[in-house]
């Protein structure tokens, strides 16, 4: 079976029915990536397929549609995405083990929504469960984003 | 405040675990430095200054012994150490260090002993400085009770001034010049002409002479770091996948392992069947353990997939096994036979209760997973007769000696490397799981195994927040709060946690009252009653303990005192407090939240206050009443800490506190049918997103002369606030948790 993630094809001898997620963690080492739950309830898993924020514990490898991107090819080498570097300004994390899939997911947001509303970002972060209480940082940090990507693009 | 005569010899032996026979043995050995556990490991040309700085030629490690779970306490730790060794933050490595005596925690046991935080008088002093030896003779390394600042504050910078001091005649040996012409600067010492000697260096003249142990410490107006916006050393990497968890250890040729032992916690395994498991693919060994089944495979979900496959025949739980057989179990312990501490009793309760029909309530709260996001996980591997053990723990030195026993080495054979930890909030507090992973290991001939618990399985074996009752009864007089008599009923979590550990537990529970009996109020006829109920589930120390039950049963039982006086929530507080720092606390959120302006219909503010882990904390709540349930607007919190360390930080733990408070306040409870714990996974143990999320403005003051923590304190008051709030805007007094058995949110 043919994976393509983070811009690198891979060549995989695996079941189909194996969740993206431990293809990732465990058969590439691509350990950023995290298991939470296993049922898409906290969002820590998030990956993209083509763009799209998708629950990898809930994606079958089999069904894997198109290139996958993770966390650690988010941004290129030693360059931070605009959204990760909102993460850092705003010292969004305290564990930090849900931030990958709150990343991804924001990420996503912005890409499809440049300028979100409040209601907007609300809508799509509550897909991503944070058991340390770190959503105000959040908040503000895919607000800061949304005008760091803004500004790029004007 | 102090009512030590009071006080029974049962009482009074509750922190002292360990005394028995030991404080003058303890005193002698408690003014004997600890062996310092970094010396063992050096080579040539470096150097071990005190057991938290180490320095090699490659570079300068600080070692931060209290575990990072997530607030921080690895940054706070070396902040500490690097504002006295004069070395910037990105100069330095962190490590957790290997488990030591070196690295006890004097704060947790001061604050065990049945003296309110408030109380400052020779007594309740000497009886604190009492607890540390003990304390320090037997090397209780524990992170936990919000104490890595406390009890870090003086000995981690004394730590860095030490070191500092040491470097400085290190390099007056090599260049001749006196100490008194050298400063120190950016992790170097500066030589008068300027000529920078950096402490890597110096490492090797160090180590060659004794510690230069005559320090000052710093003014504060020197102060770089402390109190001071910092950037903390984890974020980059946990804004980019980088950091790595337990979960994440890999080694050569390791296995993976899931695990599932009897959902009724601590009941049999009676048999098993593997034999479709031991088809699947991947698979390399099932292996039975105490009271369950693992396997070991090539990867984790075929691991996970393999034992749910496995058909178990469980034994029953040694407890009771429904849910309404706790509750009835608290609403039985009410009684003088089940008493458990009365450290609060000022006035005549019961005559006052006697003179007029008293106001009465009762309130519940529910057990509570932890449910850290991280699933729990270690990694072993057991050759040679050495253990070495990868896990994220508040506990290493019971997880060095317990997991010694299970395989039966010496402690010293075992070597416990502390990992970042993806949450805790107490769960951390155990080690089950990980004597579980070491009964796999042992028959991994050799290879390194990696036991992750599925989130089911993980939730399945929390061991729970308390499930806690309290009855109020009270009076009121001339528009004030004259009598307010509180029992409170729970099992003990001490004993349940103690007996895990193999550690004894004498005397009274204080956690069982916490929170409640040491507020600063005089209200003139005021009793606070521990009762202890029978063992029930196992129940461990969730986020601020007894008080996250008692904050709540003790602040909306006062709000219901005082409107039932017609008086107002805040002024009536300010009357009843005796505590000028608390008082500052409460004028404080007062002034924050505009407290008495009008609102909008619909809309209304509630007021609460707790003192825990010596740390007051006011929190007032607005909600807004909608169609479609209670909208949480805004939360203003002040807190007294003594020093803000980070401010950053502090604001993300008060946030994280108060979200902590809320979240599980309205939405989460953990139940318990045919002894199994109900909600195994985040679809049924619900908690706050970020679309129920208010606003929070944080303040810290910092008027008391003790410095304390900030980990758990936000939490108590977090569900009362919220709950007085909703009884003004809707006139409904909310009395059990979750409040969405009883309304809902939006």
């Amino acid at each position: 079976m043919k994976l393509t993630v983070d811009g690198t094809e891979h060549e995989l001898d695996i079941e189909t029915d194996m969740p993206l997620l431990w293809v990732l963690r465990d058969e590439l080492g691509l350990t950023g990536v995290k298991y939470g739950c296993g049922i898409a309830e906290c969002g820590a898993c998030m990956v993209h397929i083509d763009g799209q924020a998708v629950h990898s514990c809930q994606t079958l490898v089999g069904d894997v549609w198109g290139e996958v991107t993770t966390i650690h090819g988010l941004a290129a080498p030693g360059t931070l995405h605009a959204v990760q570097a909102a993460w850092v300004k705003h010292q969004v994390a305290q564990c930090g083990y849900c931030q990958s899939g709150q990343i991804m997911q924001a990420a996503a947001l912005l890409a499809q929504t440049p300028d979100p509303t409040d209601q907007e970002i609300d809508d799509a972060m509550s897909m991503n469960l944070c058991r340390c209480g770190t959503y105000p940082r959040i908040r503000a940090a895919v607000r800061t984003a949304a005008r760091t990507l803004q500004e790029g693009t004007q | 405040m102090s009512r030590a005569g009071k006080i029974a010899r049962r009482t009074f032996l509750t922190g002292s675990i360990a005394t028995a026979g030991g404080v003058a043995f303890g005193v002698y050995m408690y003014r004997r430095p600890s062996a310092n556990p970094l010396a063992a490991g050096l080579h040539e040309g470096e150097a071990a200054l005190t057991p938290y700085v180490l320095i090699r030629p490659d570079g300068v490690t600080l070692i931060t012994p209290r575990a990072d779970l997530g607030q921080g306490a690895a940054h706070v730790q070396a902040l500490l150490i690097a504002e006295e060794l004069d070395i910037e933050l990105d100069q330095v490595g962190l490590d957790p260090g290997p488990p030591s005596a070196a690295y006890y925690n004097t704060a947790l046991s001061r604050e065990a002993l049945p003296f309110a935080s408030t109380n400052e008088s020779r007594l309740a002093e000497t009886a604190r400085s009492l607890m540390d030896a003990p304390i320090k003779f037997l090397g209780i390394q524990i992170t936990g009770g919000s104490t890595t600042v406390p009890d870090g504050w003086q000995k981690l910078r004394v730590a860095g001034a030490v070191a500092r001091e040491t470097l400085k005649a290190a390099a007056s040996l090599e260049t001749g010049l006196p100490v008194s012409d050298l400063r120190t600067r950016g992790g170097a010492v500066l030589l008068p002409d300027g000529t920078r000697l950096p402490y890597t260096g110096l490492a090797a003249r160090a180590a060659e002479i004794d510690p230069v142990t005559d320090v000052t410490l710093r003014d504060p107006s020197a102060w770089r770091l402390i109190g001071k916006p910092t950037m903390r050393s984890d974020i980059t990497a946990k804004s980019t996948g980088q950091q790595l968890y337990g979960i994440d250890v890999t080694l050569p040729g390791m296995l993976f392992a899931a695990l599932r032992t009897n959902p009724r916690q601590g009941g049999e395994m009676l048999g098993y069947d593997a034999s479709r498991a031991e088809t699947m693919r991947g698979v390399h060994k099932i292996v039975p353990v105490t009271g369950g089944v693992g396997v070991l495979a090539d990867n984790s979900w075929r691991a996970m997939r393999a034992v749910e496959a496995i058909r178990i025949d469980w034994g029953p739980a040694p407890y009771r096994p429904h849910q309404g057989e706790h509750w009835r179990a608290l609403e039985n312990s009410f009684t003088d036979k089940r008493r458990d501490s009365r450290l609060r009793n000022d006035g005549d309760v019961d005559a006052t209760l006697a003179s007029t029909t008293p106001l009465e309530a009762e309130y519940r709260a529910p057990y509570l997973a932890h449910a850290p996001l991280e699933p729990m996980n270690a990694t072993l591997q057991i050759k040679d007769g050495k253990v070495d053990i990868w896990t994220g723990t508040q506990i290493p030195r019971f997880v060095q000696k317990n997991v010694a026993s299970v395989v039966g080495v010496k402690p010293a054979q075992v070597h416990v490397h502390v990992t970042m930890s993806g949450g805790s909030f107490g769960h951390r507090l155990e080690d089950m799981m990980v004597r579980r992973a070491a009964e796999l290991a042992m028959q991994a001939d050799g290879r390194p195994v990696k036991l992750t618990l599925s989130r089911e399985e993980d939730m399945a074996h929390d061991y729970p927040r308390q499930i806690a009752m309290a009855r109020g009864r009270g009076t009121v007089s001339g528009g004030h709060v004259q009598a307010f008599d509180l029992g409170i009923a729970m099992p003990s979590i001490m004993r349940s946690q103690m007996r895990r550990l193999g550690m004894p537990m004498m005397g009274a529970d204080l956690q069982i009252v916490a929170g409640a009996w040491d507020q600063p109020f005089a209200i003139p006829d005021y009793r606070v009653s521990g009762y202890r109920a029978p063992d029930l589930a196992p129940i461990s120390s969730w986020r601020s303990v007894g008080a996250s039950t008692n904050g709540f049963f003790h602040e909306s039982f006062l709000d219901e005192l005082i409107h039932a006086a017609g008086a107002d929530p805040l002024e009536e507080r300010l009357r009843l407090c005796n505590h000028a720092p608390s008082r500052k606390v409460l004028e404080t959120v007062g002034e924050m939240s505009d407290w008495g302006a009008p609102l909008p219909e619909g809309r209304a503010r509630g007021i609460a206050f707790c003192l825990s882990f010596g740390t007051p904390c006011a929190e007032v709540v607005e909600v807004t009443v909608t169609e479609s349930g209670i909208r949480i607007d805004k939360v203003h919190v002040a807190a007294e800490v003594g020093r803000v360390i980070d401010p950053v930080n502090f604001e993300n733990q008060v946030q994280g506190g108060v979200i902590w408070g809320l979240g599980h306040a309205i939405l989460a409870e953990t139940t318990y049918d045919d002894g199994m714990a109900e909600q195994r996974n985040f679809d049924s143990f619900r908690f706050m997103r970020m679309y129920q999320c208010p606003e929070i403005i944080v303040r810290g003051l910092e008027n008391d002369s003790r410095v304390r923590g900030i980990g758990e304190p936000p939490v108590p008051p977090a569900a009362p606030a919220l709950a007085n709030a909703i009884f003004a805007a809707t006139g409904i007094r909310l009395r059990q948790m979750p409040f969405v058995r009883d309304m809902d949110f939006v």
